[in-house]
Protein backbone atom coordinates (compact mmCIF):
# COMPACT_ATOMS: atom_id res chain seq x y z
CA UNK A 1 0.00 0.00 0.00
CA UNK A 2 1.66 3.33 -0.83
CA UNK A 3 2.21 6.30 1.11
CA UNK A 4 -0.97 8.04 0.16
CA UNK A 5 -3.45 5.20 0.30
CA UNK A 6 -1.54 4.90 3.94
CA UNK A 7 -2.63 8.28 5.11
CA UNK A 8 -5.75 8.70 3.66
CA UNK A 9 -6.81 5.29 5.47
CA UNK A 10 -5.46 7.15 8.59
CA UNK A 11 -7.59 10.14 7.70
CA UNK A 12 -10.61 8.03 7.78
CA UNK A 13 -9.79 6.15 11.30
CA UNK A 14 -9.40 9.69 12.69
CA UNK A 15 -12.33 10.80 11.66
CA UNK A 16 -13.84 7.78 12.82
CA UNK A 17 -12.27 7.36 15.83
CA UNK A 18 -13.08 11.12 17.24
CA UNK A 19 -17.04 10.88 16.15
CA UNK A 20 -17.43 8.17 18.40
CA UNK A 21 -15.13 10.02 20.78
CA UNK A 22 -17.98 12.93 20.54
CA UNK A 23 -21.12 10.33 20.55
CA UNK A 24 -19.91 8.27 23.81
CA UNK A 25 -18.77 11.36 25.75
CA UNK A 26 -22.04 11.79 27.25
CA UNK A 27 -22.20 7.51 27.98
CA UNK A 28 -18.47 8.21 29.74
CA UNK A 29 -19.46 10.90 31.82
CA UNK A 30 -22.85 10.00 32.65
CA UNK A 31 -23.12 6.60 32.33
CA UNK A 32 -21.56 4.82 35.08
CA UNK A 33 -22.72 6.19 37.93
CA UNK A 34 -25.82 4.44 39.71
CA UNK A 35 -28.27 7.62 38.99
CA UNK A 36 -27.65 9.85 36.44
CA UNK A 37 -27.07 13.51 37.46
CA UNK A 38 -30.48 15.71 37.48
CA UNK A 39 -29.27 18.38 35.48
CA UNK A 40 -28.61 15.89 32.90
CA UNK A 41 -32.16 13.99 33.55
CA UNK A 42 -33.59 17.60 32.87
CA UNK A 43 -31.21 18.52 29.79
CA UNK A 44 -32.15 14.75 28.62
CA UNK A 45 -36.03 15.37 28.76
CA UNK A 46 -36.33 18.65 27.59
CA UNK A 47 -33.64 19.00 24.33
CA UNK A 48 -35.56 16.77 22.21
CA UNK A 49 -38.18 19.23 20.90
CA UNK A 50 -35.61 21.95 20.71
CA UNK A 51 -33.04 20.07 18.98
CA UNK A 52 -35.79 19.01 16.52
CA UNK A 53 -37.10 22.48 16.34
CA UNK A 54 -33.22 23.27 15.77
CA UNK A 55 -32.69 20.66 12.91
CA UNK A 56 -35.78 21.62 11.25
CA UNK A 57 -33.92 25.15 10.65
CA UNK A 58 -31.00 23.28 9.68
CA UNK A 59 -32.63 21.48 6.32
CA UNK A 60 -33.97 24.89 5.67
CA UNK A 61 -31.08 26.74 5.65
CA UNK A 62 -30.27 27.17 2.27
CA UNK A 63 -33.29 28.71 1.76
CA UNK A 64 -33.39 32.25 -0.42
CA UNK A 65 -36.19 34.45 0.94
CA UNK A 66 -35.35 37.15 -1.48
CA UNK A 67 -34.35 35.67 -4.61
CA UNK A 68 -37.28 33.94 -7.07
CA UNK A 69 -38.61 31.64 -5.81
CA UNK A 70 -38.80 33.18 -2.53
CA UNK A 71 -39.08 29.84 -0.50
CA UNK A 72 -42.45 28.62 -2.04
CA UNK A 73 -41.27 25.16 -2.91
CA UNK A 74 -40.04 25.18 0.82
CA UNK A 75 -43.21 26.78 2.51
CA UNK A 76 -45.09 24.17 -0.16
CA UNK A 77 -43.00 21.35 1.25
CA UNK A 78 -43.52 22.28 5.16
CA UNK A 79 -47.23 22.88 4.86
CA UNK A 80 -48.01 19.42 3.18
CA UNK A 81 -45.92 17.85 5.87
CA UNK A 82 -47.19 19.53 9.14
CA UNK A 83 -51.08 19.86 7.33
CA UNK A 84 -51.24 16.03 6.74
CA UNK A 85 -49.68 15.44 9.88
CA UNK A 86 -51.79 16.83 12.30
CA UNK A 87 -54.77 15.65 9.95
CA UNK A 88 -53.71 11.99 10.08
CA UNK A 89 -50.98 10.95 11.71
CA UNK A 90 -49.08 9.00 9.56
CA UNK A 91 -45.70 9.20 9.13
CA UNK A 92 -44.85 7.73 6.33
CA UNK A 93 -47.70 9.47 4.38
CA UNK A 94 -46.68 12.61 5.70
CA UNK A 95 -43.12 12.59 4.69
CA UNK A 96 -43.45 11.12 1.05
CA UNK A 97 -46.47 12.98 0.29
CA UNK A 98 -44.67 16.15 1.45
CA UNK A 99 -41.45 15.25 -0.16
CA UNK A 100 -43.17 14.65 -4.12
CA UNK A 101 -44.46 17.50 -3.48
CA UNK A 102 -41.30 19.69 -2.78
CA UNK A 103 -40.00 17.76 -5.67
CA UNK A 104 -42.72 18.30 -7.86
CA UNK A 105 -42.39 22.01 -7.34
CA UNK A 106 -38.37 22.46 -7.52
CA UNK A 107 -38.77 20.19 -10.56
CA UNK A 108 -41.74 21.30 -12.15
CA UNK A 109 -42.99 24.52 -11.18
CA UNK A 110 -41.00 26.68 -10.29
CA UNK A 111 -37.88 26.09 -12.87
CA UNK A 112 -34.76 27.18 -12.95
CA UNK A 113 -34.08 27.53 -9.33
CA UNK A 114 -31.31 25.36 -9.02
CA UNK B 1 -37.42 -11.26 15.24
CA UNK B 2 -39.50 -10.62 12.31
CA UNK B 3 -42.00 -8.76 13.96
CA UNK B 4 -39.53 -6.79 15.81
CA UNK B 5 -37.74 -5.83 12.12
CA UNK B 6 -40.56 -5.01 10.85
CA UNK B 7 -41.87 -3.13 12.95
CA UNK B 8 -38.24 -0.89 13.02
CA UNK B 9 -38.20 -0.91 9.25
CA UNK B 10 -41.43 0.45 9.32
CA UNK B 11 -40.39 3.23 11.62
CA UNK B 12 -37.24 4.00 9.72
CA UNK B 13 -39.32 4.02 5.95
CA UNK B 14 -38.53 7.94 5.94
CA UNK B 15 -34.44 7.62 7.11
CA UNK B 16 -34.47 5.18 4.39
CA UNK B 17 -35.32 7.75 1.60
CA UNK B 18 -33.41 9.93 2.93
CA UNK B 19 -30.15 8.24 3.39
CA UNK B 20 -30.61 6.37 0.42
CA UNK B 21 -30.39 10.04 -1.54
CA UNK B 22 -27.84 11.71 0.59
CA UNK B 23 -25.57 8.38 0.98
CA UNK B 24 -25.63 8.21 -3.27
CA UNK B 25 -25.01 11.76 -3.43
CA UNK B 26 -21.39 10.83 -1.24
CA UNK B 27 -21.05 8.15 -2.41
CA UNK B 28 -20.59 10.03 -6.06
CA UNK B 29 -18.83 12.91 -4.62
CA UNK B 30 -15.88 10.77 -2.99
CA UNK B 31 -15.47 8.63 -6.47
CA UNK B 32 -15.12 12.29 -8.05
CA UNK B 33 -12.37 13.28 -5.57
CA UNK B 34 -10.70 9.64 -6.98
CA UNK B 35 -11.91 7.39 -3.63
CA UNK B 36 -13.53 4.42 -5.35
CA UNK B 37 -16.01 2.48 -3.61
CA UNK B 38 -14.01 0.48 -1.37
CA UNK B 39 -13.65 4.05 0.48
CA UNK B 40 -16.96 4.85 0.56
CA UNK B 41 -18.13 1.27 1.97
CA UNK B 42 -15.36 1.92 4.73
CA UNK B 43 -15.97 5.17 5.77
CA UNK B 44 -19.68 4.64 5.78
CA UNK B 45 -19.19 1.66 7.81
CA UNK B 46 -16.86 2.98 10.62
CA UNK B 47 -17.10 6.93 10.54
CA UNK B 48 -21.23 6.93 9.83
CA UNK B 49 -21.84 10.62 10.13
CA UNK B 50 -24.00 12.27 7.24
CA UNK B 51 -22.16 15.60 7.66
CA UNK B 52 -18.71 14.81 8.74
CA UNK B 53 -18.43 12.33 5.66
CA UNK B 54 -18.99 15.34 3.47
CA UNK B 55 -16.03 17.32 5.22
CA UNK B 56 -14.36 14.10 5.01
CA UNK B 57 -14.24 14.14 1.23
CA UNK B 58 -12.39 17.36 1.67
CA UNK B 59 -9.74 16.25 3.86
CA UNK B 60 -9.18 13.12 1.82
CA UNK B 61 -8.63 15.60 -1.46
CA UNK B 62 -6.48 17.91 0.32
CA UNK B 63 -4.11 14.90 2.25
CA UNK B 64 -5.02 17.01 5.50
CA UNK B 65 -2.56 16.18 8.62
CA UNK B 66 -4.16 13.59 11.32
CA UNK B 67 -4.16 16.72 14.09
CA UNK B 68 -6.52 18.97 11.89
CA UNK B 69 -8.81 15.81 10.85
CA UNK B 70 -9.22 15.76 14.50
CA UNK B 71 -9.79 18.87 15.48
CA UNK B 72 -12.25 19.72 12.56
CA UNK B 73 -14.45 16.60 13.48
CA UNK B 74 -14.41 17.00 16.93
CA UNK B 75 -16.14 20.48 15.93
CA UNK B 76 -18.62 19.34 13.56
CA UNK B 77 -19.87 16.53 15.27
CA UNK B 78 -19.47 18.09 18.99
CA UNK B 79 -23.41 18.69 18.83
CA UNK B 80 -23.58 14.74 19.27
CA UNK B 81 -22.47 15.06 23.06
CA UNK B 82 -26.16 17.01 23.56
CA UNK B 83 -28.12 13.44 21.90
CA UNK B 84 -26.24 10.99 23.96
CA UNK B 85 -27.73 13.13 27.19
CA UNK B 86 -31.26 11.94 26.37
CA UNK B 87 -30.35 8.32 26.19
CA UNK B 88 -27.84 7.57 29.08
CA UNK B 89 -30.49 5.69 30.86
CA UNK B 90 -32.01 3.97 28.21
CA UNK B 91 -28.87 2.58 26.66
CA UNK B 92 -27.81 1.66 29.43
CA UNK B 93 -30.07 -1.08 30.16
CA UNK B 94 -29.60 -1.95 26.61
CA UNK B 95 -26.53 -4.35 27.74
CA UNK B 96 -24.48 -5.68 24.90
CA UNK B 97 -26.11 -3.55 22.12
CA UNK B 98 -25.46 -0.41 24.15
CA UNK B 99 -21.72 0.19 22.38
CA UNK B 100 -23.78 0.10 19.01
CA UNK B 101 -26.11 2.31 20.21
CA UNK B 102 -23.87 4.43 21.29
CA UNK B 103 -22.19 4.41 17.75
CA UNK B 104 -24.95 4.82 15.60
CA UNK B 105 -26.57 7.45 17.42
CA UNK B 106 -26.26 9.94 14.24
CA UNK B 107 -29.15 13.17 13.96
CA UNK B 108 -31.89 11.03 12.07
CA UNK B 109 -31.54 8.16 14.10
CA UNK B 110 -31.44 10.14 17.62
CA UNK B 111 -34.34 11.78 16.20
CA UNK B 112 -36.38 8.43 15.51
CA UNK B 113 -35.72 7.29 18.99
CA UNK B 114 -36.77 10.40 20.56
CA UNK B 115 -40.90 9.48 19.57
CA UNK B 116 -40.29 5.90 18.80
CA UNK B 117 -42.94 3.66 20.35
CA UNK B 118 -42.75 -0.51 19.69
CA UNK B 119 -45.10 -2.02 19.23
CA UNK B 120 -46.74 -3.89 22.17
CA UNK B 121 -45.69 -7.54 21.37
CA UNK B 122 -42.34 -6.50 19.94
CA UNK B 123 -39.48 -6.39 22.47
CA UNK B 124 -38.18 -2.63 22.90
CA UNK B 125 -34.97 -2.99 23.00
CA UNK B 126 -34.44 -5.06 20.16
CA UNK B 127 -36.97 -2.88 18.26
CA UNK B 128 -34.20 0.18 19.35
CA UNK B 129 -31.43 -1.69 18.10
CA UNK B 130 -32.99 -2.59 14.58
CA UNK B 131 -34.02 0.98 14.28
CA UNK B 132 -30.13 2.37 14.61
CA UNK B 133 -28.77 -0.95 12.44
CA UNK B 134 -31.23 -0.55 9.83
CA UNK B 135 -30.98 3.40 9.19
CA UNK B 136 -26.93 2.57 8.73
CA UNK B 137 -27.61 -0.50 6.42
CA UNK B 138 -29.30 2.43 4.38
CA UNK B 139 -26.52 4.74 4.58
CA UNK B 140 -23.60 1.99 3.68
CA UNK B 141 -26.28 0.76 1.07
CA UNK B 142 -26.47 4.43 -0.53
CA UNK B 143 -22.73 5.33 -0.32
CA UNK B 144 -21.89 2.03 -1.96
CA UNK B 145 -24.57 2.62 -5.08
CA UNK B 146 -23.95 6.25 -5.26
CA UNK B 147 -19.91 5.60 -5.88
CA UNK B 148 -20.83 2.15 -8.21
CA UNK B 149 -23.47 3.65 -10.32
CA UNK B 150 -24.34 7.48 -9.24
CA UNK B 151 -23.82 9.12 -12.38
CA UNK B 152 -26.03 6.51 -13.94
CA UNK B 153 -29.35 7.42 -12.03
CA UNK B 154 -31.98 7.62 -14.58
CA UNK B 155 -34.19 9.92 -12.25
CA UNK B 156 -33.98 13.97 -11.46
CA UNK B 157 -33.23 13.13 -7.68
CA UNK B 158 -33.38 16.89 -6.68
CA UNK B 159 -35.08 17.73 -3.60
CA UNK B 160 -35.17 13.72 -2.24
CA UNK B 161 -33.05 15.26 -0.01
CA UNK B 162 -36.22 17.35 1.28
CA UNK B 163 -37.47 13.96 2.58
CA UNK B 164 -34.83 14.35 5.61
CA UNK B 165 -36.15 17.84 6.55
CA UNK B 166 -40.06 16.24 6.54
CA UNK B 167 -38.95 13.57 8.74
CA UNK B 168 -37.25 16.31 11.24
CA UNK B 169 -40.84 18.21 11.00
CA UNK B 170 -42.98 14.98 11.46
CA UNK B 171 -40.91 14.30 14.89
CA UNK B 172 -41.28 18.21 15.94
CA UNK B 173 -45.18 17.83 15.43
CA UNK B 174 -44.73 14.96 17.78
CA UNK B 175 -42.71 15.92 20.19
CA UNK B 176 -44.78 19.05 20.13
CA UNK B 177 -48.08 17.09 21.02
CA UNK B 178 -46.20 15.06 23.90
CA UNK B 179 -45.28 18.02 25.92
CA UNK B 180 -47.57 20.43 27.81
CA UNK B 181 -45.18 23.27 27.05
CA UNK B 182 -44.16 24.63 23.64
CA UNK B 183 -41.75 26.42 24.89
CA UNK B 184 -38.39 24.47 24.27
CA UNK B 185 -39.41 24.07 20.19
CA UNK B 186 -39.04 28.45 20.22
CA UNK B 187 -36.04 28.29 21.81
CA UNK B 188 -34.62 25.87 19.71
CA UNK B 189 -36.39 28.05 16.58
CA UNK B 190 -34.90 31.23 17.27
CA UNK B 191 -31.40 29.68 18.67
CA UNK B 192 -30.97 28.54 15.33
CA UNK B 193 -32.48 31.33 13.67
CA UNK B 194 -30.24 33.85 15.52
CA UNK B 195 -27.18 30.98 14.94
CA UNK B 196 -27.77 31.86 11.22
CA UNK B 197 -28.06 35.35 11.27
CA UNK B 198 -25.01 35.96 13.77
CA UNK B 199 -22.53 32.67 11.93
CA UNK B 200 -24.06 32.19 9.06
CA UNK B 201 -25.89 29.23 7.21
CA UNK B 202 -23.09 26.87 7.19
CA UNK B 203 -22.04 26.76 10.84
CA UNK B 204 -25.44 26.87 12.66
CA UNK B 205 -25.52 23.95 14.68
CA UNK B 206 -23.48 23.99 17.12
CA UNK B 207 -23.68 27.65 18.10
CA UNK B 208 -27.42 26.83 17.92
CA UNK B 209 -27.05 23.79 20.34
CA UNK B 210 -25.08 26.10 23.35
CA UNK B 211 -27.78 28.75 23.13
CA UNK B 212 -30.41 26.14 23.05
CA UNK B 213 -28.45 24.35 26.34
CA UNK B 214 -28.02 27.43 28.03
CA UNK B 215 -30.83 29.49 28.04
CA UNK B 216 -33.05 25.58 28.96
CA UNK B 217 -30.49 26.03 31.77
CA UNK B 218 -31.79 29.05 32.95
CA UNK B 219 -35.59 28.17 32.01
CA UNK B 220 -35.04 25.27 34.49
CA UNK B 221 -37.38 26.41 36.80
CA UNK B 222 -39.98 27.65 34.83
CA UNK B 223 -39.88 24.66 32.57
CA UNK B 224 -40.04 21.79 35.74
CA UNK B 225 -43.24 23.63 37.06
CA UNK B 226 -46.16 21.71 38.09
CA UNK B 227 -48.50 23.37 35.47
CA UNK B 228 -46.19 22.56 32.64
CA UNK B 229 -46.54 18.46 33.23
CA UNK B 230 -43.96 15.89 32.71
CA UNK B 231 -43.26 14.83 29.20
CA UNK B 232 -43.11 11.81 28.53
CA UNK B 233 -39.16 10.61 28.23
CA UNK B 234 -37.86 8.54 24.95
CA UNK B 235 -37.75 5.17 26.32
CA UNK B 236 -38.55 1.89 24.66
CA UNK B 237 -41.73 0.29 26.59
CA UNK B 238 -39.78 -2.79 28.94
CA UNK B 239 -37.11 -0.49 29.95
CA UNK B 240 -36.44 1.33 32.98
CA UNK B 241 -37.94 4.51 33.83
CA UNK B 242 -35.91 7.03 32.20
CA UNK B 243 -36.00 9.82 34.16
CA UNK B 244 -39.48 11.64 33.86
CA UNK B 245 -39.69 15.08 35.41
CA UNK B 246 -36.91 15.82 37.40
Amino acid sequence: MSALLLHALGIVLVTAAMTFVTRSAPFVLFGKKRGTPPIVLFLGTYLPPAILAMLVVYGLKDVRLLAYPYGLPELIGVATVVGLHVWKRNYLLSIFVGTAAYMVAVQWVFQGTL
Amino acid sequence: MMKTVRAAFLTTLPVMTGYLAVGVAFGLLLQKSGYGVAWAALSSVLVYAGSMQFVLVGLLADGSGFVAVAMVTLFVNLRHFFYGLSFIDTFRAMGRRRPYMIFALTDETYSILCTAKPPEDVDGKAYFFWIALLDQSYWVAGSIAGSLAGSLIPFDMTGLGFAMTALFLVLLVEQWEAFRTHEPVFVGLASALGAVLVFGRGNLLLPALVTIVVVLLLMKKRLTREAYAPPTPPAPADGPEAGGAP
